[in-house]
């Protein structure tokens, strides 16, 4: 980690090379090892098979997500996301499934959060399309998470152009850039 | 659809009453011999008061007894493997395992703990609370013979508790003033005070009722041995007094010194929050428990201006600026210990403080959470090298921030005001389950 102070941190951009367990030493959470914060902010990549016949319906999911968005833009707020990326690929092993997060907080509470999330707003989860997703999800949270683990593909590097920086962070940095630009506007 | 009724007369008092005790002990106990500890749970479980029975002769009673077990306990009194597996893993590993999770490193490592509490033959804990000496004395006494007759059963530790003068209303070594936000459980028969939300279902608290996600799951089994159960966290939290006070002489003159103080806390140390007394205290508010406790943040102190993002009340409960609130509430019981150190004298060395017990139906998502994420997790609320000032890990590298107009004030170097000097999971079992327990031998004959 850089040394220098959290303040300048992201004035420099950084990179990191991951071991393949994907921690660099064993540190446990509430449900399993850390995996640690990176210049690309927590995140996960998470990779499963599509059950046969299931590709339009997680296709059609998109459509559903976008609505709930648009409906209530902050319906993910509890995630503390920056980016979300949903794939569907075959390289010739069949379809498969790949669910990329970058988030600022660590990955247990992103599950606890998501699974909260899916049970409160109804929102049927794409993964009841993977194989191997629990049937018991909704009261089952440790298999939830059980899930993800085993499904989780580390990065071996990540990059930030400003790294460590979170998404309420750069929204505040916004927000001020907003409020400078109008107060300059009434001293005209 | 109604509240399933609440069993009351199965369920120990302590989830649901507060004793009017101002002294009491706590015994830490090892089974050397599965017999013995039946032999011992059998007796002493006709003293444990279900809250039916508090609730009906609290005025005459005169002490209050709670007894639980660690998960080792557990295998001690003799429960089968299949049970024994059903219990969740962070009770199966128990507090001393979850260290690094909790946040109980450095000087809070259980490697410093006292009374053996971190040790695997931590059993069982029995609480006793008193209405005063007179009785204390004698329930110890009464306990002693009991142990007495039943070799096999070792008392590991105790910890006597003694309430801080003056005992007009609760609060602690620091001098705040204690026990003012509590959740309600559904069917309880307790109103919630203003401001406290509405009430929770049962099952975030009582295992076998459903919660605020719906039916219960994944509870241990057999039915019996869970139904009316819960988990306690318990934590003897060392209380800096005489470091507490040097560390806000520092701060200026008496104004300002009390101000820091209530802005650790987020409520003066009367118990007026901040929220709504946020310049001057106002002792009246403190106790008005109709008043107290009515307040938000999101709208009424977005910033942080009155209460600081970072104080230990807006960490325990974030109110309305936190998700998911509904399934992170705990019920807090406990006692101070130690010596009241006077106002004026300079601190004597001996150990005092809170010794606590979390109460709740997950500790993993519930009091984990707790520790982990709002008390020392360092960019709660975008905050950076901060952690919960009164109880979170501090090494006197991390700063408190307390906004203001036009700039905020940093504290740099806040010293640690407490100490973890003990803690374990327990296991809460219902009347019913205390017998079937004291029964297993019984049932390994037939």
């Amino acid at each position: 980690m850089s040394s220098m102070p959290g303040s300048q941190r992201w004035e420099t951009p950084a990179a990191k090379a991951i071991p393949r367990e994907g921690f660099f030493k064993l540190e446990q959470g509430r449900y399993g090892p850390i995996f640690p914060q990176t210049p690309a902010c927590y995140g996960f990549s998470v990779v499963a098979k599509v059950k046969p016949g299931r590709e339009q319906t997680v296709r059609d999911y998109g459509k559903t997500i976008e609505e709930a968005v648009a409906t209530n833009p902050f319906v993910l707020a509890p995630l503390k996301l920056h980016y979300l990326r949903w794939i569907l690929f075959d390289v010739g092993s069949g379809l498969h499934f790949m669910y990329q997060g970058i988030f600022d907080t660590d990955f247990d509470k992103y599950l606890e959060d998501a699974v909260a999330l899916f049970v409160k707003t109804g929102i049927t989860t794409v993964f009841v399309n993977l194989e191997g997703w629990p049937d018991d999800w909704r009261t089952n949270l440790a298999s939830v998470i059980k899930f993800f683990r085993e499904h989780q593909c580390p990065s071996f590097l990540e990059y930030g152009e400003y790294p460590y920086v979170t998404a309420d962070e750069v929204k505040k940095a916004l927000r001020l850039k907003a409020a400078f630009s109008q107060m300059l506007d009434q001293m005209q | 659809m109604p509240a399933p009724e609440l069993e009351f007369d199965d369920i120990q008092h302590i989830l649901l009453t507060r004793a009017p005790a101002l002294t009491g002990r706590y015994e830490f106990l090892s089974f050397h011999d599965g017999a013995a500890a039946r032999v011992w749970l059998s007796a002493i479980t006709d003293k444990v008061q279900s809250v039916a029975q508090a609730r009906s002769t609290v005025a005459e009673d005169r002490r209050w007894v709670t007894v639980a077990f660690t998960w080792n306990g557990l295998a001690a009194l003799g429960l089968d493997r299949a049970s024994l597996a059903s219990f969740p893993e962070e009770f199966r590993q128990g507090m001393v395992a979850r260290a690094d999770i909790l946040g109980d490193t450095g000087a809070n490592d259980p490697g410093n703990w006292v009374g053996r509490l971190a040790s695997p033959d931590l059993h069982a804990i029995v609480i006793l609370f008193a209405r005063d000496d007179a009785e204390h004395d004698r329930c110890v006494a009464e306990h002693q013979k009991l142990i007495a007759a039943c070799s096999g059963v070792e008392v590991l530790s105790w910890l006597d508790l003694k309430a801080v003068p003056p005992f007009d209303y609760a609060h602690d070594h620091f001098g705040y003033r204690d026990r003012l936000s509590q959740p309600v459980i559904e069917g309880s028969g307790e109103e919630p005070t203003p401001g406290s939300g509405p009430p929770l279902k049962a099952g975030e608290f009582i295992l076998g009722y459903p919660d605020e996600d719906g039916p219960p799951a994944n509870l241990p089994n057999p039915d019996r041995l869970s139904r009316n159960g819960s988990y306690m966290a318990y934590r003897r939290l060392e209380e800096h007094v005489g470091r507490f006070r040097d560390f806000l002489r520092a701060q200026g003159g008496p104004a300002e010194q009390e101000l820091t103080a209530a802005k650790l806390m987020g409520r003066w140390r009367s118990g007026a929050p901040l929220t709504l007394a946020p310049d001057k205290d106002d002792p009246q508010l403190g106790a008005d428990m109709q008043r107290n406790n009515n307040f938000t943040y999101r709208d009424m102190d977005p910033h942080g201006y009155a209460v600081p993002l970072g104080s230990h009340m807006r960490r325990m409960n974030p109110r309305d600026t936190a998700h998911n609130m509904n399934r992170r509430r705990m019920i807090r019981r406990g006692a101070t210990y130690g010596p009241h150190l006077p106002e004026d004298a300079p601190d004597d060395g001996q150990e005092r403080g809170i010794a606590a017990f979390i109460i709740c139906a997950s500790l993993v998502r519930q009091f984990e959470f707790a520790q982990n994420v709002w008390i020392n997790d360092r960019t709660f609320h975008e905050l950076g090298n901060e952690r919960d000032p009164v109880c979170g890990n501090h090494d006197g590298t991390l700063e408190f921030k307390i906004p203001r107009r036009p700039l905020r004030k940093t504290i740099r170097g806040l010293p640690a005001f407490t100490t973890l000097k003990g803690g374990a999971y327990f296991f809460l079992p219902g009347l019913k389950a205390l017998r079937y327990l004291a029964s297993l031998g019984e049932t390994a004959h037939n």
